[in-house]
């Protein structure tokens, strides 16, 4: 198992390697950085000085390893339009996404997986072909318009939710801004988590439904109905804990696009997240936020899976033997 | 006689398709004694396994019994409710299935699943049933089972799973256990030792069996009567030693004539020509009479009702007093 861990750890460098090196191969063929920092009417020596001071007209190999080691401790750089460390300002924002992301992902879980079994269980009943239905229009509709009609009905018609924005935020520790212990901050999470969310959770319950119907033919399922196991017990203790494996699979690739594709849902609402700084950022061509925020996506992307492969382990015994084995 | 532990009088098991209904079993009677064990032969869908699953009651739909009655120590079972029928599976009627590959759930141990089927019938704790469901492996024949319990059903192998299953089987003393091709799965080297076990455990606690195979050897060694299945009917039944030496019925003779034997002499085996007729396509009269080289005209018209020959019954016009001329 330990040996599973760190070779997953040693291949995850890897990754954020070859993402850190078209992270950097932006600053040297998008534009000059100098002329990104000085004014136009800086002089050709002050350019020269410049250029110098930044370790420019080193070697490529030397300036790739000099920004990997500062990204190691967390140094990206200064923002070109804010003039403040792209840290200080990825970090101020990250709190917005991550909860919002957090409660979107529940939401797609919580709410998904029942009605997937449900689905699943009562094939004919009209409810399970609501859901069926509403699940297609879920997984069609493109999320910024999911968000419009949201704002349109819940914050405009009905004025219930507010439209845009974060609410009350409470401070908490140094960096980390919450929404959850103000009225105002969690009425301002329903509407982006929803859509955000939607799309995940349709495509939960449509996982879900497709394998539950799959186990419940299976022998061991109808072994456990010879046996005169409850309803309950064959249904959720022995059938659900079998479609477990694919949905954790799915759940936790999504969690990843759902931190990194919040950008339209946060866009719409106006929430302060990375999103928003990253839109920003390419309207602006802030390279070293650029970098950053897809630098930070990888390893996101690669904690997740890490952390997806180590809960397969729990839930299926059988693989926990390939993967001591690997 | 003391009363059966099972009783099926003209069990009807239909099939509601959208080519129409499907007869998979059409007029199926048949006791089971206490402590004995009734082999049912025949074909691939002959209806051995359906008869197995209407009397745990797993006909799923769009599969029904459309008739007949079922009656586990005189009262009826077929017309109960969910709930209630739930209560008797496992608990009084135990099911051992084909295949142990696949019939244990690979994500529980073999304890959680043992403890879990204790729990559901009898009233124990989780430690007491958990040493009950030690003192079943080692009963049904796993070494180490203190330590086995906690094993995951991959690794065992395909006997000791079989034996795995036959222990939930057993779990909470059925008075009937229902085996359906308990050893077609196995390795041929380990399936009499798994008929063998099947038979002990059975005969140790009185547990009346039905042992559902389309394996003449194992009936022959296993089974105290045996019922031959055709076309889901059945044509034969009766003391398993008169129906293999001695079979009355045309498709049992052809089917007792297909197991070689050690002491006779044969360059060919008996072989019955043609095949089962399809459920959407069963001839009328006597299913069998196409095939049948007995036949005659009465067989195509006329269907054939079980007649009670010495201690079994016989569904053929041979053996019908009234074409006893005929017979001869």
């Amino acid at each position: 198992m330990l040996a599973f861990i760190i070779r997953r750890l040693v291949q995850s460098i890897g990754v954020l390697l070859a993402v850190a090196f078209i992270a950097f191969a932006m600053f040297r063929f998008v534009g000059d950085p100098v002329n990104q920092i000085v004014s136009i009417e800086a002089s050709a020596e002050e350019r020269a000085q410049i250029r110098e001071s930044l370790g420019l007209n080193d070697p490529f190999v030397v300036q790739f390893a000099r920004y990997v080691g500062r990204a190691a401790t967390l140094d990206f750089g200064i923002s070109y339009q804010f003039r403040q460390p792209v840290t200080k300002l990825l970090g101020e924002r990250m709190p917005a996404t991550l909860e919002l992301a957090l409660v979107s992902a529940v939401f797609a879980l919580v709410v998904g997986i029942p009605m997937g079994v449900y689905t699943a269980l009562r094939r004919d009943s009209w409810l399970a072909k609501l859901f069926q239905a509403v699940s297609l229009v879920g997984v069609s509709l493109p999320t910024f318009l999911i968000g419009i009609l949201l704002i349109y009905v819940f914050a405009v018609t009905l004025g219930w939710l507010p439209s845009f924005g974060r609410g009350e935020v409470v401070r908490l520790g140094d960096w980390w801004t919450t929404g959850f212990l103000t009225t105002s901050g969690l009425r301002a999470l329903i509407l982006p988590s929803i859509t955000l969310g939607l799309f995940q959770m349709t495509l939960i319950m449509r996982l879900v439904r497709a394998e539950m119907l799959e186990v419940l033919r299976t022998d061991y399922i109808k072994f456990a109905r010879a046996r005169g196991l409850t309803r309950r017990a064959i249904n959720f203790g022995h059938a659900l804990k079998n479609t477990l494996v694919p949905v954790i699979t799915i759940t936790g690739l999504q969690l990843g696009s759902i931190i990194a594709f919040a950008i339209i849902t946060e866009t719409v609402f106006q929430w302060p997240g990375m999103g928003v700084l990253f839109l920003q950022a390419v309207q602006n061509v802030d390279i070293p936020i650029m970098a950053a925020y897809l630098l930070l996506i990888a390893f996101l992307f690669v904690v997740i899976n890490l952390a997806v492969d180590l809960l397969y382990a729990v839930v299926d015994p059988r693989l926990k033997v390939t993967v001591r084995a690997a | 006689m003391t009363e059966p532990v099972l009783s099926v009088r003209d069990l009807k098991v239909q099939f509601v398709t959208r080519r129409g209904v499907l007869k998979a079993i059409d007029g199926v009677s048949f006791d089971i004694a206490p402590g004995e064990v009734l082999g049912v032969v025949g074909e691939s869908g002959a209806g051995k396994s359906v008869t197995g699953s209407a009397v745990i009651g797993l006909i799923e739909p769009p599969g029904r019994i459309a008739g007949g009655e079922i009656r586990l120590k005189g009262e009826r079972i077929d017309n109960l409710a969910p709930e209630a029928m739930r209560r008797v599976r496992g608990k009084r009627i135990g099911m051992i299935f084909q295949d142990p590959l696949t019939s244990l759930n690979p994500l529980y141990t073999v304890g959680e699943q043992l403890v879990e089927t204790i729990r559901t019938h009898l009233p124990l704790s989780a430690g007491q049933a958990r040493r009950r469901a030690i003192d079943l492996l080692a009963e049904v024949g796993i070494p180490a089972p203190d330590r086995r319990i906690d094993g995951y059903p991959h690794e065992f192998s395909g006997g000791m799973r079989q034996r795995v299953v036959i222990a939930l089987a057993l779990s909470a003393e059925p008075e009937l256990v229902i085996a359906d091709e308990p050893t077609t799965a196995l390795d041929v080297s380990v399936q009499a030792q798994i008929i063998t076990l099947i038979k002990r455990l059975c005969a140790e606690r009185g547990t009346a069996v039905m042992l559902v195979t389309h394996d003449m050897g194992v009936i022959a060694e296993t089974a105290d009567r045996v019922a031959v299945m055709y076309s889901g009917r059945i044509v034969e039944i009766g003391p398993v030693r008169d129906v293999v030496k001695h079979p009355l019925h045309p498709y049992a003779v052809g089917l007792m004539g297909a197991i070689p034997s050690l002491e006779t002499h044969a360059d060919r085996l008996v072989q019955i020509r043609g095949s089962m007729p399809r459920l959407s396509a069963i001839p009328p009269g006597c299913a069998f009479h196409p095939r049948c080289e007995r036949a005659f005209a009465r067989c195509a018209v006329d269907r054939p009702e079980p007649l009670d020959r010495d201690r079994r019954k016989v569904a053929c016009h041979l053996y019908d007093e009234a074409h006893a001329e005929i017979a001869s």
